[in-house]
């Protein structure tokens, strides 16, 4: 698979990171070195083979419908680099 | 040329549970930013959800009333996104494995039935809230909401009219109200509803290109976003446009819709199983113990106020189109109202009262009309009284035999007191008493409605009547 | 000392909890300067906490053997109101309000945590150089790593740092650095330890596991930590009372498996003799060993990078610099606080993982890559589960090499994967497993030998494990490295 400088874009876009033309280069190199290994699977005949999503076969956990008493705001906020009138604050969005 | 217009509605309605999807935060609405939140629902690193299992029976409730078939092996996903409402920049949703798919609603425009598909319906959590700051100098979050249980009602594309997709709403509406799962409070946002809508030429089979406007919030804006919409797109192809596929904002104090595209960069949601949670499996045991359990939905109850209450079928349907109300009227006729009476009460007295304040329920229980009819019934009041007593008791929530006797509003029965009434009006209106002396009977109507008046209503019609027959045949 | 030996003394009141901790700290400040294995000490609390520790031993009560045991853990697990840096700059400041549910778990028991561990940058890596803010040295030889991604646990017992540490293993992160530092590295079954605060970088693959210097300590670490956890939905139900039952159990009717493919092309002479060795030792218990097929195992490691860094990319996409965690001062509008919050947070390491897992699972990609790496999940699971129909466990190398030179792989990523080779498959089928130490190599670098058992039989593997520590002549050979 070739990974283009197209591509690589559009992957960094939706995972909100930046690459330099330089990184990018390298990136899209190791990218598809990493991806040609990978294309090893496609050996392997996996027709009518169930995807394993849980390595454990166990479902419906669930917990009870009660309230506990939620964190103190400044907790929740401590980590916060900008926030204002006990809240997470960003730049203004338009929509 | 004539157009035909299709429409497919996604509902997401905030579940009835106490606590968010995934933590024990409360989901009561209001209170101070960001205090019903924990690490959980703030998608601190190192937290897990674990599923609330309320949401898993309230969304199966949703699933049997709205016909669905309810899967045995259901899953979450993660759909992936940024946004800062979504602190884990991804949302829990479900996407290849619905917990319930293939339902309808029969809906009822201009007199006709029509059955409106339900595509299916997943279970996923809300996301925060945006607020803009007073300054204007940037957006905070509020996280309260965010983790509020949702469903999803996606509706397939058999709606083809504003009407049709009003009158969709409001039934699934209410049943999800009469199911328990939500209080559908639109004004909260518990209840929101995103419009697909399309044009097509009459007799073309392929749809047209839809565009989507996100969060309509009340009946009016879903009516007046549609036909605006239809009416925009009809526009644009007649002017030689094509339509785009895009999101659109309706602003429903302009009735505007305008496009959003700075938002419209791919919708690549990289839709992947969550990890985190475990599949839910259902046995028909399961199910069907839920669906024995599920509260009486509104064609039970239609049923009822006809076969048990003789109400005419149109009071059955209009009281029963909000839980809130028919509840109402149970009450007050478990208190003993005659239903019919309490039915005329509700439609015509109250339901004006709701409008007028724009409310989605009556401020008092129904016991307090049953005692409103009893006093009518026993003559206490008049019918005319009892209207301004319901009015009182609207805005004030008292007791009716208390506004009555707060107001004075008795009926007089006091016969010496309306005599003198009585002989006053004979002395002023000759002409009235001549022509009934002369034969014409009917111009009592006329003196009886005098001394009603003098009375300022509160006059007992019966002994007015009695008393005035007396006199004028005296006069005879 | 073993937590075994040092419970004894503190029992015995022979030593002081304050005393003990006390030691440990002189230790760190001696050595650690050159090892580097610590990100951050909390000696305060462990000094106020040993005064109560000890008061808990002299009324005799709530007494565990791990009461009073000096400890540290990964800097992934999140320790409330002190730093949780996963070794980023991301979370270079970051202090959770919560704590780990292992983390409350080890203070009941009444251990004392001393401080926290370094790692590779959100547990990618397989030699701790990937850490943001230093590198740990192999204490058997300072110019080399102690393996990782959590080498700072594994070299910090290997030192005796700590009595135990903490681990996270996604692909062998415990495992591959317990046998580059020649210490006891156990993985367990996927569920075993509950995940709530452990930061996340794969959930279906991670899991928190002991590194210790005996089999021994292993499971009673294990007692402490294991169970279900209301916060962790995947933690499993199985009630377990002693992970130690079966240590003195007769082993003659174990058998064991030894793949050919883990001692086929790619492994180092020498490490291979070592486990040669290992074998023999077995079978002169008496133990039957025969040789099987993995044929997948060639594909385990396409298929864990692509789960794990699929999960990553989403896992990690709540660093974006508003609610915590590093924020860019280089930004105009939301897009750009993102963007340069992220690359400029991130390391290379985790950028390539994230731009991997975003790419495996973007339109159009999944089935190729996602959907079809799960698949093959499927038939490595069937595999192992196919030969644990007759055999008890499974043995092999943890990893192909010992512990290599600082900085001599780290430049060429898939080659730094393909290290991973013996360790992913079991975190690919969720299967517990544990690296003893079984040799030297000629550079005097410790070997490590793995055993993998059934899903929830760790019992069997201590055992199996146990029951080669005692025989093995490298028992005497584990002393305290310089």
């Amino acid at each position: 698979m070739k990974i283009t400088k197209h591509t690589v874009d559009y992957v960094a876009n939706l995972a909100r990171l930046n690459f330099n033309d330089e990184e990018a280069l390298k990136l899209s190199a190791q990218m598809e070195d990493i991806l040609a290994y990978m294309d090893k699977l496609n050996s392997l005949n996996t027709e009518n083979v169930i995807p394993m999503e849980h390595v454990k076969p166990v479902s419906n956990i669930f917990r009870k419908d009660m309230v506990s008493p939620s964190f103190d705001r400044e907790q929740i906020l401590r980590n916060a680099p900008v926030k204002e009138d006990g809240a997470f604050k960003v730049p203004k969005i338009v929509e | 040329m004539e157009y035909e217009v299709v429409i497919g509605l996604e509902i997401h309605v905030e579940l009835a549970t106490e606590t968010k999807i995934f933590c024990d935060c409360t989901t009561a609405f209001g209170g101070e930013v960001n205090t019903h939140c924990c690490p959980i629902c703030t998608g601190m690193p190192g937290t897990l959800p674990v599923m609330n299992e309320k949401v898993v029976e309230y969304a199966i409730r949703a699933g049997i009333a709205l016909n669905c078939e309810i899967a045995h092996f259901s899953k979450m996903d993660r759909k992936n996104y940024f946004y800062p409402d979504l602190p884990k920049a991804y949302q829990v949703s479900q996407f290849d494995l619905p917990l319930c798919k293939n339902g309808y609603v029969d809906i009822e425009v201009d007199g006709k039935i029509k059955r409106i598909g339900i595509t299916r319906i997943h279970m996923e959590e809300d996301a925060g809230k945006l607020i803009h700051d007073q300054w204007g100098t940037g957006s905070l979050i509020d996280y309260n909401r965010c983790g509020v249980p949702l469903i999803e009602i996606v509706s397939e594309p058999d709606i083809r009219s504003a009407e049709e997709a009003k009158a969709y709403v409001e039934k699934v509406r209410s049943i999800i109200q009469y199911i328990g799962a939500s209080d559908c409070k639109m004004q909260e946002g518990s209840l929101r509803a995103d419009v697909n809508l399309s044009v097509r030429p009459i007799g073309q089979e392929k749809f047209g290109t839809r565009t989507e406007m996100k969060n309509l919030n009340s009946f009016k804006s879903i009516l007046r976003a549609a036909e605006h919409e239809q009416r925009r797109q009809i526009s644009e192809i007649e002017h030689g446009n094509i339509i785009v596929q895009e999101t659109r904002r309706w602003d429903d104090t302009k009735g505007k819709s305008y496009s959003m595209r700075s938002k419209e960069e791919a919708h690549d949601y990289r839709y992947f199983p969550e990890p985190d949670l475990v599949p839910i499996e259902l046995t028909d045991e399961q199910i069907s113990k839920i669906r024995k359990e599920l509260p009486e939905l509104p064609e039970d109850r239609v049923n009822k106020y006809i076969n048990d209450y003789q109400l005419p079928e149109y009071d059955a349907k209009l009281l029963t189109v909000s839980k809130n109300i028919s509840d109402f009227f149970e009450q007050a006729v478990t208190s003993g109202a005659n239903p019919k009476k309490a039915s005329n009460y509700i439609m015509g007295d109250l339901m004006k009262l709701m409008n007028q304040y724009d409310d989605e329920a009556i401020p008092f229980d129904g016991d307090k009309l049953a005692k409103l009819i009893s006093l009518v019934e026993a003559g206490t009041i008049s019918q005319n009284i009892a209207s301004k007593v319901l009015s009182m008791m609207y805005e004030t929530r008292k007791d009716p035999a208390a506004i009555v006797k707060e107001e004075n509003l008795a009926v007089v029965n006091d016969e010496s007191a309306l005599s003198e009434m009585i002989e006053n009006i004979i002395a002023q209106h000759t002409k009235s008493v001549n022509d009934y002396l002369g034969g014409n009977t009917k111009a009592i109507g006329f003196l009886i409605g005098q001394v009603m008046q003098k009375s300022k209503g509160k006059g007992n019609p019966q002994m007015i009547s009695r008393l005035l027959e007396e006199k004028l045949n005296k006069l005879k | 000392m073993t937590i075994e030996q040092l419970h004894g003394k503190l029992i015995s009141k022979e030593i002081k909890v304050e005393e003990l901790v006390h030691q440990y700290y002189e230790k760190i400040e001696a050595k650690d300067k050159d090892i580097s294995a610590y990100i951050s000490l909390c000696k305060d609390n462990a000094m106020k906490n040993a005064v109560l520790i000890q008061e808990r031993i002299n009324q005799n009560k709530d007494i565990t053997p791990l009461t009073g045991i000096p400890m540290a853990i990964k800097d992934n697990m999140c320790t409330k109101d002190s730093k949780t840096t996963c070794g980023s700059k991301m979370l270079e400041n970051f202090e959770p309000p919560y704590n780990a549910t292992v983390v409350e778990k080890l203070e009941s028991s009444g251990s004392i945590l001393l401080g926290k561990l370094n790692m590779d940058e959100f547990a990618m890596g397989g030699s701790t150089e990937n850490s943001a803010f230093k590198k740990t040295k192999n204490p058997y030889d300072l110019s080399r790593v102690p393996g990782g991604s959590s080498g700072g646990s594994a070299a910090c017992v290997a030192a005796d740092m700590a009595v135990f540490t903490l681990g996270s293993d996604t692909g062998g992160s415990i495992r591959q650095p317990a046998s580059f530092c020649g210490v006891v590295g156990l993985k367990p079954t996927y569920g075993t330890i509950s995940r709530y605060g452990l930061v996340a970088f794969a959930s279906s693959l991670d899991q928190i596991g002991p590194i210790t210097k005996t089999v021994t300590d292993a499971g009673l670490v294990l007692n402490a930590t294991a169970g279900k956890d209301k916060y962790d939905s995947t933690s499993s139900e199985r009630n377990i009372a002693d992970y130690n039952e079966y240590l003195k159990k007769d082993i003659k009717n174990i058998k064991l498996a030894v793949p050919r493919q883990y001692l086929a092309s790619g492994i180092s002479a020498e490490v291979k003799d070592s486990i040669l060795n290992a074998i023999n030792e077995y079978e002169k218990m008496g133990i039957v060993c025969e040789y099987v097929d993995l044929k997948l195992a060639d594909y385990a490691i396409a298929a864990y990078y692509i789960i794990s860094s699929a999960e990553a990319s989403s896992n990690l996409a709540r660093y974006d610099g508003i609610k915590y965690g590093y924020h860019s001062e280089n930004y105009t509008n939301l897009i750009e606080l993102y963007k340069n919050s992220r690359s400029e947070g991130f390391g290379a390491e985790v950028k390539r993982r994230i731009m991997l897992g975003t790419y495996a699972l973007s339109s159009g990609y999944y089935d190729a890559y996602y959907k079809k790496a799960l698949q093959v999940r499927t038939l490595i699971k069937n595999e192992f589960d196919k030969i644990f129909e007759t055999y008890d466990g499974i043995i092999g190398p943890t990893a192909p090499t010992t512990a290599y030179k600082i900085g001599e792989k780290s430049e060429d990523p898939l080659e730094m994967y393909l290290g991973d080779v013996y360790t992913v498959s079991v975190n690919i089928a969720g299967l517990p497993a544990i690296s003893i130490p079984c040799g030297f190599d000629s550079h005097h670098l410790p070997v490590g030998l793995q055993i993998i058992g059934k899903a929830f039989d760790e019992r069997k593997i201590l055992q199996i494990a146990y029951a080669y520590e005692q025989q093995s002549s490298f028992q005497g050979l584990i002393k305290e490295a310089k």
